[in-house]
């Protein structure tokens, strides 16, 4: 699959699933057990994200400049310090971390 | 203009800059995941959620199937259906109308439209949030990735460790209870363990399929 067909494909059932809300009956996908097991999949789905977009290169786990990133996020996020803060501070981190040759 | 409305106003202001700043994390990101200017700029005018879009785009990367990424990313979406149950009562009537709230309904113009007091204001936080998002978030994609395209190697300014702080920042405040925390350690712990040996984009999949487990379980024990 090319990466046009990726992109146009997923947007659309990215989109598509946006109106839900606005073509089924509530009690259908409003359950309370529908929501409560989609947001349990999307925790698992995040946490997921979280340990690949730290430790994974290819199919090997690395540890290098992202996993202090995080580390620091995860201390800043807990200190409730405002999203777009946590994610510039994390960027700077790696970034300081390379730029000084400590850690790849 | 009365005060509840004011009060939302300011709030979707807030929230709308702070998610616009983040949209050049996105396309400087998407570019070095090897996608050009304008597959970033469709991503982000019509996938239209952060998370999905930053999956889809670190699985482009690491090169995982299509179908995969598709699929990771359509996960990541589930979540926007269920709130368009909440805001669709919100927005009024008319197809176009509805359309364009369709397209909006994401985390932060549902999480500012049910944080206000009156109905009147939730209708002014949705619609202030979710298109000041949609202008934010598109032009910043298009300024990252210009830059993205002119900087080079991202990852020297850090940005790979934006992209993974933003899922811990997604994920954070959904860790309120102790189920939460438990589901998202052991996800974490089988995705390591996957990621030698099973394909690119298969260890999210696996996490997914061990959260559905467990919450299909915790059901089935709670009747």
């Amino acid at each position: 699959m090319s990466i046009w067909e990726t992109i146009l494909i997923g947007s659309a059932v990215v989109a598509a699933l946006k109106f839900v809300g606005f073509l089924l009956p509530a009690s259908v996908s409003g359950s309370p057990r529908v929501q409560r097991i989609s947001d349990v999949v999307t925790i698992g789905l995040l946490a997921s994200l979280v340990v690949i977009q730290t430790l994974a290169v290819g199919n090997a786990l690395v540890v290098d400049a992202r996993i202090v990133a995080v580390v620091v996020a995860a201390v800043l996020l807990w200190r409730r310090v405002p999203f777009i803060i946590v994610i510039l501070v994390a960027a700077g981190v790696a970034a300081l971390l390379r730029f000084t040759g400590l850690l790849g | 203009m009365p005060a509840d409305r004011r009060a939302a106003v300011s709030m979707s202001v807030g929230v709308a800059a702070a998610v616009a700043l983040y949209g050049i994390s996105f396309g400087a990101l998407a570019v070095a995941s090897g996608l050009d200017v304008w597959q970033a700029q469709v991503l982000s005018l019509f996938m239209f959620s952060g998370g999905s879009q930053f999956a889809l785009i670190g699985l482009i990367a690491a090169g995982a199937p299509g179908l995969t990424s598709i699929l990771v990313a359509g996960l990541l979406g589930v979540r926007n259906g269920l709130y368009s149950l909440r805001t669709a009562p919100l927005v009024g009537k008319g197809f176009f109308r509805r359309l364009l709230a369709g397209q909006l309904t994401i985390d932060e113009s549902t999480a500012v439209a049910l944080a206000q007091p009156t109905l009147a204001a939730s209708r002014v936080g949705f619609w202030v949030t979710g298109v000041g998002i949609y202008i934010g978030w598109n032009s910043m994609t298009f300024v990252g990735a210009i830059l993205g395209d002119a900087l080079g190697d991202v990852s020297a300014f850090g940005l790979d460790a934006a992209a993974a702080a933003a899922f811990m920042g997604l994920l954070w405040p959904r860790l309120t209870a102790r189920d939460p925390i438990v589901i998202a350690v052991v996800a974490a712990v089988v995705t390591a363990i996957a990621i030698p040996f099973a394909p690119t984009g298969v260890p999210v999949l696996l996490a997914a399929l061990v959260a559905f487990v467990f919450a299909a379980v915790k059901e089935r024990s709670a009747r």
